[in-house]
């Protein structure tokens, strides 16, 4: 079972926006500012001198500890899914505001949030350990929130308008529509997103779990941080023993989670056709079939259920329904002004306070950052390419050959399943005697990171090339350059480039991790971008940081929009396989 | 009939419009000077071509879309929001994938907050009635479309509308279940088993309306208008081949193709306006020239001139085979009388020319007689480089049409331009350019 980056999950479809592109830069610069800027606002002290242990027997516990983290922040980003997206969907005014924001929150890398959640809530919760384990929990909703959030709100957009005006005529009410039509329309949009979100938390929850700020230590006991220990200890029993547990929990959780959803996800789809590729999960059969879960829903879910509705016809029945659609009747364009100009002062005044402490940066700093932007976009261009080099033949090969998909497909979704950053110390213990050692390493960590969306997607589009068009290509005697020139590449480039750009910019994430390492005691660290974001955390140099960060963001909004963007267009226009 | 009778209206439609204002500020009107009434006991059918705004009349009805001028009267009350007594069926069927079908029944019941066991008795019952008995946890896409609709109609049904609003209910079926499920629609409704007092039904076939209605209401387009509105007096389970059936389908056919006749009056009088405003483009049918050449190919051959019978003869809807016609209009090529069509002589021409002179003919008739044809090739040889932007063409469309009916005309005079080749179409940069004389050559 390939995982369909393209269909279900659309979140780079949104083509289209209406803020002007002069003010989008002010809030870049406001919303970077107020991140950053929130590190220098707070000083805790947090004195938690774990000892993080790299004896085996803590596995279990240090295990259900990062779960449990886990946990706790994809239900948050699922609770901020649900609200921030059906909020832009009900509004036409908040929609002008939340989707360019969400745009930009998407762009700035998680860990420029690090040292200003960190502190703050450190500040919030003195030498407590609830601050830097909600620090924690906060970072990784950041890498796991958005592309959920604009898949929902996607969905919403796309539900079949004779769906919206049939819960209008039978009179169903805020909250009955929300749980009839609209949350189940995105059901599958947020599994599959779902799915992406998770492996992007065990990506992060490395650094996370053992981050340093400054002289201070901010490590959790976590299966990441156990990880980090063992590397830098060095101890190859306790990496190996991790890395095996790491590998495991991910594929219990897709096997007993992400698979059952997946399968279950399939009733929510619009189309009426029974499609013939349905994907199965075995669990989810005997879950359909268990006679005590039968019972369970009788007497216990149901009851709720119809009390829930109930209550909620009570609640809501007294609120006449809006007349036309989604349009605006409340806000009054007034109201709509003082919203929309309140806003723009606030980013004003963040883009006011972001120069003055951009103020601190004399031109050598700034002329270090453009040059070191340059270098990781070199390493980002260079990853990317190395990854195509392979993976597209052998996406294509693994595509159009059934048998060999059977064999490959599982052990490729493993392999890509496991987060980089956890291979990346054992990576490094190989490269330290190698010259240039984090140079090259910066760039496999991307790759590794960064090349399965690629590969998924070329299996995806080859898989999808009618078999009619290979046989007209057998046929007219095609070479295998003519092959590959008129006929594979085109047909599976709007795939390539779906993969190609949630590669880049996790490879933009990536070098921030990749760029500077504390290793075995010693900082390791090779001239990038990443390398300038980590190290002015590290020396709490905020004006840096933020000056960093913002040309980051940029560079990814700005190539976001300028390449890819027109490149997705044409991918939809001129080489989509008409079926 | 202006003669207030016993039975006070239902719902009343008073000088009704609906229009769009376009970004460059320019007024499409869809619906202009509504008035309408419904009354308890009747099937009102809603029939004209596609654009001439029959579903969103219904709609209006229905309390989905607002009126912008204009009022809508529900039991002697303006409507304001959505009407209380109102059911619809939609074309698409509309139903809820991930419910089943007794949940997508009890929809509206639920809303209504009805207690659970109240509304699982009604839609069983309804159910029932419908005709789905068995299927009731199945989910939608598990049946067949005929089954599927059932499902729409019991689920507009149980919630016992005093109107049932239906949006093409049956095009999206086969032919045999549609007539089937007209036929069961019309049992339930003439045996009473169902306390609809009224049904509006949107249609584009001719015979569907003559079938069901008892009154027939003829819209007309640019701008969707009333023109007629025909009282069915035959009695119900009509014999299509019975001589009063066909002559009132030949009736409303004649209508129908003639937008240029005037507003016809059985019953009420319509609003005086009968009029449309002058309008500068003519709206060109989205059809291919190769549907016009084969048109033209069958008439030459047969002598069955009258346009109603032809379609039947061709097994065509009115609404396929009208823009045909009106094509082969529009190009001069064929002429149009009371519901008879004839060649022209210069369609004859055409059907015994060669690829290249039927090209020669279509393309001296587009440029003589299609303005936007003509407009795009004196734009095109003014510009220097003889290529135009397509935003142009839409910007000018834009003034008089849509947005969408905008796209529609350009796509139309592109596609009719291409193959006349008097000029072509860079689909990825959106630029029309002028056919070089090399490409004759050839």
């Amino acid at each position: 079972m390939t995982r369909p980056l393209t269909p279900a999950n659309k979140t780079i479809a949104r083509l289209n926006w209406t803020w002007q592109d002069g003010l989008l830069i002010l809030v870049i610069i406001g919303l970077v500012f107020a991140i950053v800027n929130t590190a220098s606002h707070f000083r805790g002290s947090f004195h938690g001198d774990f000892n993080i242990s790299t004896d085996i027997s803590v596995l279990p516990e240090y295990t259900a500890q990062t779960l449990i983290r886990m946990g706790v922040a994809y239900f948050c980003s699922l609770v901020f899914t649900l609200i921030y997206a059906y909020s832009a969907y009900q509004s036409q005014v908040m929609a002008l505001i939340l989707i360019p924001l969400l745009d930009i929150l998407q762009s700035i890398p998680v860990l420029s949030f690090l040292p200003g959640v960190t502190l703050a809530l450190i500040a919030m919760f003195p030498g407590q350990r609830i601050g830097v384990e909600l620090s924690s929990i906060l970072l990784i909703f950041t890498g796991m929130t958005w592309n959920m959030t604009f898949s929902f709100y996607q969905s919403l957009m796309g539900i079949p308008h004779e769906l919206i005006e049939a819960a209008q005529v039978y009179r169903l009410n805020i909250w009955q529509r929300f749980w009839t039509v609209e949350l189940p329309s995105g059901v599958i949009g947020l599994v599959w997103n779902s799915v992406m979100s998770v492996a992007g938390g065990w990506f992060f929850l490395m650094v996370i779990e053992s981050f340093t700020l400054g002289k201070q230590d901010f490590r959790l006991p976590g299966l990441g941080s156990y990880l980090a220990a063992a590397a830098n200890k060095g101890d190859q029993k306790a990496i190996w023993a991790g890395l095996g547990t790491l590998i495991g929990v991910i594929i219990i959780i897709d096997y007993f989670v992400w698979r059952p959803l997946i399968a279950w996800a399939e009733k929510f789809k619009v189309e009426m056709v029974e499609s013939q590729d349905v994907p199965q999960s075995w669990l989810l059969d005997m879950l359909r079939r268990s006679p005590t879960l039968r019972v369970i829903n009788s007497r216990i879910i149901r009851p709720i259920k119809l009390a829930i509705d109930n209550g909620s016809t009570k609640v809501f029945s007294l609120k006449p329904l809006p007349v036309n659609g989604k349009k605006d009747v409340y806000f009054p364009k007034l109201i709509n002004w003082i919203f929309v100009t309140g806003f723009a002062l606030i980013v004003l005044w963040g883009t006011w306070q972001a120069a003055l402490l951009l103020r601190f940066l004399n031109w050598t700093d700034w002329v270090t950052v453009v040059q070191h932007a340059l270098i990781t976009a070199t390493r980002v261009i260079t990853a990317l390419f190395l990854s195509l080099l392979w993976t597209v033949p052998v996406g294509v090969a693994i595509g159009r050959n059934p048998k060999l998909a059977q064999i490959l497909q599982p052990l490729v979704q493993i392999a890509a399943s496991v987060p980089a950053t956890a291979l990346f110390p054992i990576l490094l213990l190989g490269l330290t005697h190698i010259a240039g050692g984090l140079q090259i390493g910066a760039i496999i960590l991307m790759m590794l990171g960064t090349m399965w969306y690629i590969l998924f997607n070329v299996i995806a589009g080859a898989q999808s090339i009618p078999s009619d068009l290979m046989e007209a290509a057998w046929v007219y005697k095609l070479s295998l350059i003519q092959r590959w020139r008129i006929l594979i590449l085109p047909a599976i480039f709007p795939y390539l480039i779906t993969g190609i750009i949630t590669a880049v910019g996790g490879a933009w994430n990536a070098s921030i991790v990749s760029e500077y390492v504390t290793f075995q005691g010693k900082v390791m660290s090779t001239p990038g971008l990443g390398e300038t974001i980590s190290e002015a955390t590290a020396k709490e140099n905020f004006s840096l940081l933020l000056a960093s960060t913002l040309v980051m963001s940029l560079l990814v909004v700005t190539t976001n929009r300028l390449v890819w963007r027109p490149l997705y267009k044409l991918a939809q226009d001129k080489y989509r396989l008409l079926i | 009939m202006t003669v207030k009778t016993a039975t006070p209206d239902l719902i009343t439609l008073r000088g009704v419009s609906k229009f769009y204002q376009q970004p460059n500020g320019q007024q499409i009107v869809i619906l202009d000077n509504i008035n309408l009434e419904l009354r308890p006991g009747e099937i009102v059918a809603l029939l004209g071509p596609s654009g001439s705004g029959k579903s969103t009349l219904m709609r209006i009805a229905a309390g989905l879309i607002p009126p912008s001028s204009g009022e809508v009267i529900y039991h002697k009350t303006p409507l304001i929001g959505l009407n209380p007594g109102v059911a619809i069926v939609f074309q698409s069927f509309a139903l809820y994938p991930w419910l089943t079908v007794l949940e997508n029944v009890e929809l509206g019941l639920k809303a209504k907050g009805e207690s659970p066991e109240n509304r699982k008795l009604k839609a069983l019952k309804m159910i029932d009635i419908i005709g789905l008995d068995g299927f009731e946890n199945a989910y939608p896409k598990e049946l067949s479309g005929g089954m599927r609709q059932r499902v729409g109609f019991a689920r507009a049904l149980a919630v016992e509308p005093e109107l049932l609003c239906m949006d093409e209910p049956f095009s999206a079926l086969d032919v045999l279940t549609a007539e089937n499920l007209r036929f069961e629609l019309l049992d339930l409704w003439l045996e009473r088993r169902i306390p609809t007092q009224s049904i509006l039904i949107v249609t584009h076939g001719i015979e569907e309306a003559v079938i069901l209605a008892d009154r027939i209401i003829v819209l007309g387009r640019n701008p969707g208008r009333i023109r007629a509105d025909l009282c069915v007096t035959l009695p119900h389970y009509r014999d299509r081949k019975n001589p009063n059936f066909q002559a009132l389908v030949d009736k409303v056919y004649t209508i129908i193709t003639n937008p240029d006749l005037e507003t016809v009056n059985s019953t009420t009088p319509v609003s005086p306006e009968t009029q449309p405003p002058e309008q500068k483009y003519h709206a060109l049918p989205p059809v291919r020239i190769g549907s016009i050449a084969g048109l033209l190919e069958l008439l030459e051959d047969r002598s069955e001139k009258d346009l109603y019978r032809l379609a039947q003869e061709l097994q065509l809807e009115v609404d396929d085979i009208l823009p045909i016609v009106e094509g082969a209009k529009l190009m001069d090529l064929v002429e149009l009388a009371q519901g008879d069509i004839s060649l022209k002589p210069i369609a004859l021409k055409f059907i015994n020319g060669s690829i290249d002179q039927r090209k020669q003919i279509i393309r001296a008739q587009l440029l003589k007689h299609i303005r936007l044809v003509q407009q795009i090739y004196r734009m095109l040889e003014a510009k220097k480089n003889q290529r135009i932007p397509e935003e142009l063409i839409l910007d000018i469309l834009e003034t008089h049409f849509s947005r969408e009916e905008a796209e529609r005309q350009l796509k139309t005079a592109i596609d009719w331009g291409r193959y006349t080749e008097i000029y072509g179409y860079d689909e990825p940069s959106g630029q029309i350019f002028l056919e070089l004389p090399i490409a004759e050559a050839e």
